[in-house]
This record gives C-alpha cells, sequence and structure tokens, in this order.
C-alpha cells in the first residue's frame, strides 16, 4: 500500500512537470501564431480607408495609381495628371467635405439625400477630379472611373520609406524607416557598450582582486534590474539637454540618446556574459603563457581574448537583441520621428518604441492595427535571427572547449 | 661542476599550511632529476619555485635562499620575464594556445619582442625538431593545434618551451595525461634533450623516473627525505619511507 502512494506521488510529480513544459511550449507557439496571423492579414487589405472610394472621370486614362502618388496627389506634390501618364490636365482635389463649395445646401437636400447624385454630376464634368468619398454614396447611374487601389504587399512594406498610418485618404506603411532608425540606435548602442563593458570585464576576471569584484559584480547586475522607465527618466533629463547644448541642436532626443541609454542597458548583459567567457580560459593556459616570459597584459591581448573570442561575441550580440526589442526608454528620449536617420544627431524612431505609442490609438481589426502587427512580426524575426547566431556561435564555442 | 640550481632551507607556506620543510638541494646541469613523492607532498610546489610560477597563487610565503644560474631569483628588483625565459615548463596537461601550430611555438618568441619573421621561422622549425615533431606537422603548420593528438601537442608545448631557448626546463608531470605509446616519446625526447638543458621532471611514475633520470628527490609531507642517483635510491635506499615508497607500500 505504501509502496503504492509511493509511486502515485512520483507519477503525479512527473504529470504536473510534463504539464508545465507543455504549457510554455504551447504558450510560446500560440504567441508566434497570433502574432504572424494578424500580421499576416495586413497583406490582403487595401490601404485605402475603410468604407471611402477614390474615383476619377470616366475619360481619365490613369487606371491605377500607388499609394504614394496618392499621398503626393492630395498632398498636392503632383498637380498634373500628366505627371502619371494621363492627359495635360491639372488635378481637381475633391474631399467629402468639400462639397459645400460646389453646392448650396438646398441643392444636396435637407439629410445630404441628394448628395449621391451631385458627386456624380461633379465628376462626370470635371476632366481632372479625383475624388475621395464613401463608397455608400456610390448610386446606381455612377458615371466615373473608380480607382484600383493596389494592396499592401511585402515589397512595398519594405521599400516605401514613409511610415503615417493614420494619412487619408490612403494610410502609408512603409517601415524602411523604423527598421533602419532600430538598427541604428541598436548598433550605436553596442558601439558604446562593447568597449566599456568588455574593459570591464577583463578588469572583473583578471585584474580585479576578490573583494573588489564581489563589490563590481552585483553593483553592475543591478543595472539590469532597473526599470526601463526609470533610464527614459534620466536619459530625459539628463542625457538629451547634454546632447541638445554640446551640439548645439534644436532637440536633444536623437538616435545618441537612445544609443547611449541602449548601451548602459545593454551593460549588464555584455559584462555578464563576456566576462564568463574569459573566466572559462584555463588556469593552464594562462599559466603557460606567463613561463614563456609573457607579462600579464600579453597574456589578456594574446591568450585570455582569444580564447574567449566567440564568447565576447556572443555577448555583443545578445546586447544587441537587448537593444533591439527594448521599448520605454527609447521611446521616451529618440523623438520618434519616421524618418530614414542620416546621422546620429537626427530623431529616430524604432520599432518596439512605435509600437507601444500607437497601438492604443489603432482600431482594433483596422488597417493600422495589422500593420502594428507586422511590425511585431519584424521584430520578432529580429531577434530570433540574434538568438540563433549566439546559438551557433556558443555551440562552435562547446567543440572548442571540449578538446 | 657547480650546481644550476640550489636550495636552502626552503620554506614554502600556502598561508598557514607549510607545505615545504627546510629543503636544501643542488641540481647539476645537463641532469635529468626526477622528484617523486605521494600527492601533496611538495614536490610539485617545489617545482614551482624555480619559474617562480608560485607567484600567481595567494597567500603564498617562501623563505630561504633559491638561486639559479648564480642568481638569487627570489630578490628584489629579478626582472621574472627573464628568469622564465632561463627556465621553460612544460605543465600535467597539454596546454597549447588557441592558435596555430606555428604561433603557438612563435608566441614566446613574439611576446620577448622577437619580429624578424625569417629569424621566427626558422626558430619554429628548428625547435619542432628538437621536439621530434617536425615530420609529423610540417604540412600543417597552419592548423590550429586543437587538431593534433594529446602526444603530440604535449611535444607541441616541449617545442614551445624550447623556442625562446632556456637552459632549464621544468617538467610537472608531462606525461600523465598520455598514452603509453606518446609516453614513450616524452621520455626518449627528455633523454635527447638532456645533452643541452637541465631537466627537473615532477612524476608518478616510479618506472618513469626509473627510466629518465640521472638523480632522483623523493618529497614526503613536506620534506625532502633523500636524495641522490636515481641507481641509488631505487636499489638501495636508505631511508625506510623511500623503500616503502618505491616499493609501492604506499602512494
Amino acid at each position: 500500500m505504501k509502496k503504492f502512494l509511493k509511486k502515485a506521488v512520483e507519477k503525479t510529480i512527473e504529470g504536473v512537470l510534463f504539464l508545465s513544459s507543455t504549457i510554455t511550449t504551447v504558450t510560446v507557439v500560440l504567441i508566434v501564431f497570433f502574432l504572424f496571423r494578424e500580421g499576416k492579414s495586413l497583406f490582403q487589405s487595401s490601404p485605402l480607408e475603410e468604407g471611402f472610394v477614390l474615383a476619377i472621370n470616366k475619360e481619365n486614362a490613369v487606371v491605377d495609381l500607388s499609394s504614394n502618388q496618392i499621398k503626393n496627389i492630395f498632398d498636392q506634390n503632383i498637380t498634373n495628371w500628366s505627371e502619371l501618364g494621363g492627359k495635360d490636365e491639372p488635378i481637381f482635389l475633391f474631399r467629402l467635405d468639400d462639397i459645400g463649395n460646389y453646392y448650396t445646401d438646398e441643392e444636396l437636400g435637407e439629410n445630404l439625400e441628394f448628395f449621391p447624385q451631385k458627386t456624380n454630376e461633379l465628376i462626370d464634368k470635371s476632366a481632372g477630379i479625383i475624388a475621395f468619398f464613401p463608397k455608400k454614396s456610390i448610386d446606381s447611374n455612377f458615371s466615373g472611373k473608380i480607382l484600383a487601389i493596389e494592396n499592401v504587399n511585402l515589397y512595398k512594406f519594405f521599400s516605401e520609406k514613409e511610415w503615417f498610418p493614420t494619412a487619408q485618404p490612403v494610410a502609408q506603411l512603409g517601415v524602411l524607416s523604423l527598421i533602419l532608425g532600430t538598427l541604428w540606435v541598436s548598433f550605436g548602442a553596442i558601439l558604446i557598450a562593447l568597449p566599456l563593458g568588455l574593459a570591464t570585464a577583463i578588469y572583473m576576471a583578471e585584474i580585479a582582486s576578490k573583494r573588489v569584484r564581489n563589490i563590481l559584480k552585483p553593483l553592475i547586475e543591478l543595472l539590469a534590474g532597473i526599470p526601463s522607465v526609470v533610464y527614459g527618466f534620466f536619459g530625459l533629463i539628463v542625457i538629451v539637454p547634454q546632447i541638445q547644448s554640446l551640439f548645439g541642436l534644436p532637440v536633444g532626443e536623437t538616435a545618441l540618446a537612445g544609443s547611449i541609454i541602449l548601451g548602459i542597458m545593454a551593460l549588464p548583459t555584455i559584462v555578464t556574459i563576456s566576462e564568463d567567457a574569459l573566466r572559462t580560459t584555463p588556469k593552464e593556459m594562462k599559466e603557460a603563457s606567463l613561463a614563456l616570459g609573457a607579462n600579464k597584459w600579453q597574456t589578456i591581448h594574446r591568450v585570455v581574448i582569444p580564447f574567449a573570442g566567440s564568447g565576447i561575441t556572443a555577448a555583443a550580440i545578445l546586447g544587441i537583441g537587448r537593444a533591439i526589442g527594448e521599448t520605454m526608454a527609447v521611446l521616451m528620449v529618440t523623438g520618434n520621428a519616421a524618418i530614414i536617420p542620416h546621422t546620429f544627431l537626427e530623431p529616430v524612431r524604432t520599432i518596439p518604441a512605435t509600437i507601444a505609442a500607437e497601438l492604443g490609438e489603432a482600431p482594433q481589426g483596422g488597417l493600422h492595427f495589422k500593420a502594428l502587427f507586422a511590425l511585431a512580426c519584424i521584430l520578432f524575426i529580429m531577434t530570433i535571427i540574434v538568438n540563433l547566431t549566439v546559438e551557433y556561435i556558443s555551440s562552435k564555442r562547446k567543440n572548442k572547449t571540449s578538446h | 661542476m657547480t650546481p644550476i640550481i640550489t636550495t636552502r632551507f626552503v620554506n614554502l607556506f600556502y598561508n598557514e599550511f607549510q607545505a615545504l620543510k627546510n629543503i636544501n638541494m643542488a641540481i647539476l646541469p645537463h641532469t635529468v632529476t626526477a622528484l617523486i613523492g605521494p600527492s601533496g607532498c611538495g614536490k610539485s610546489s617545489y617545482l614551482r619555485l624555480f619559474n617562480r610560477m608560485n607567484d600567481l597563487i595567494d597567500g603564498v610565503s617562501i623563505t630561504g635562499d633559491i638561486m639559479v644560474d648564480g642568481e638569487m631569483i627570489y630578490n628584489k628588483g629579478i626582472d621574472i620575464v627573464e628568469l622564465r625565459r632561463k627556465v621553460g615548463m612544460v605543465f600535467q596537461k597539454p596546454n597549447p594556445f588557441p592558435k596555430t601550430i606555428f604561433e603557438n611555438i612563435a608566441y614566446g618568441l613574439r611576446v620577448n619582442g622577437v619580429t624578424d619573421a625569417k629569424f621566427i621561422s626558422e626558430k619554429v622549425e628548428f625547435s619542432l625538431h628538437q621536439a621530434a615533431l617536425w615530420d609529423e606537422v610540417k604540412d600543417k603548420l597552419k592548423k590550429s593545434a586543437f587538431e593534433l593528438s594529446g602526444g603530440q601537442q604535449q611535444r607541441l608545448c616541449i617545442a614551445r618551451a624550447l623556442a625562446i631557448e632556456p637552459s632549464i626546463i621544468l617538467m610537472d608531470e608531462p606525461a600523465s595525461a598520455l598514452d603509453p605509446i606518446s609516453t614513450a616519446k616524452i621520455e626518449e625526447l627528455i633523454y635527447e634533450l638532456k645533452r643541452n638543458y637541465t631537466i627537473v621532471i615532477v612524476t608518478h611514475n616510479m618506472q618513469q623516473a626509473g627510466r629518465v633520470s640521472d638523480h632522483t628527490a623523493f618529497f614526503y609531507l613536506g620534506e625532502l627525505i633523500e636524495f641522490g642517483d636515481t641507481k641509488e635510491i631505487f636499489t638501495n635506499p636508505k631511508d625506510k619511507k623511500t623503500q616503502n615508497y618505491i616499493t609501492g607500500r604506499f602512494g
């Protein structure tokens, strides 16, 4: 009986452990599944505002326009149809609200019941018109031509430069500036954090006495525990004004500010991992170097660092991974302008910051919402690449030390 | 012959623990001296005195006189780099650097400021010949040293030590991690090297001590129990403890 009970307890514990690991795995798979399902749906939707159409005169030769062209038309950067392959005819913009400029309230009727008819009339008589109005205002004798708008596709998503998901009449969904912004800030962060972190790691692993190390290590690890909002505040209060006055900029919220903050945040990762790597250098190897008449610095430079090379690389890449995904602090200090950066002294906008800032105002299920999910997918793929690279490097490292 | 290494009343402490007690010994040039004794008897600590490798351990203190090549090596102002150039060392486990075979040998020269590429490559070849490794590696000098077998790695480490032209080579159980064939090669090598170098070897292997050494020192619990001709020690030990250890009654 006792034996049976013992066995039952053992089986139960085993079951619980199995269940826990299953739940964990399933959760990860589910997250990825939902993320990509939402993200993918972006590529079957039209960038045009839902329930609206764009129409032109039936005589107009133009058949379809890209979302970028439409934006330029409505921004009045393109003002003649000849620029779009049509006849030489000035473009006449017509939005729903403009109807009052052409017809009196009496003509439109008390409840705008004549709106469809009047719109039709206007489109019919103006050769250069492009009209943006609700789909439901198209009646049976509509004689204009409805423009075919290309759905959002992967190529455009990556190649177009403008991110303006709430633009009317068509959303501008070019993620290039966001991806570049993310990479730019992360890369800058590593440029700052790697030398500093590596120097600290070398100091801790090779030079510092046990006592100093026992003070330093927890302090550095404490950095990892500070909430990112606090880093953001620090950046906003200290670093941003410094950058502004140092470089004489109109605003201090720049890629550089983001890089500095992310650099500080990536430090614990870089220091801890590269210190571990440095410490795995076998004592015998260091002794061999010293026994050959090398001094401490030569030993560090020629034996310890090369031996820990792949570990240090892994540390740097994980640091980048940390920087790529960081949201709050970056959102607070980078200025969030969705433009392709050319220097570190310009505002940039990163992918996580975009998601965090815009998700609250994007209607669920709408185009903007889907676009943010697609962004999240890109971020996910970026971090997966980072993690796989680290995995690959450390597997190579294991082969090396097993000799 | 004047001894190349002399120690007088040497005591070594690891913090409170006394690892060596009043060791007096003289080692003659161009001889092989084996240090034997059970684990923890202080033989490795004694060996590591001669190139000041014990300095790396925290809490070590040393008293007494240690003279290498006419110099008191624990005096202030002694150039440790110079000393270590003179006193090479081969370790228990083969410990090549994560570099190519060529660079492993060239390392000692490079850290000592040699930049002449022709000199370095000649020296590498010469050292590999000396360590009887040249024929096995001459076609793969640019390959990683980790690709060699354990025995080859150990001979590489010997070649690495030889490249900086020491006059003394310390060997800390150089064959304990190797198979019998590799061990035989190392022993052959020791016999060859005796002509040009003074060798001090720590070993656990009685047969090995008997085969390779001219003199043997038996250590027990930090004391030098007996030191003399290897033949003498193995056939006619004066001390009972030596006899017991050699005949395998303890150890």
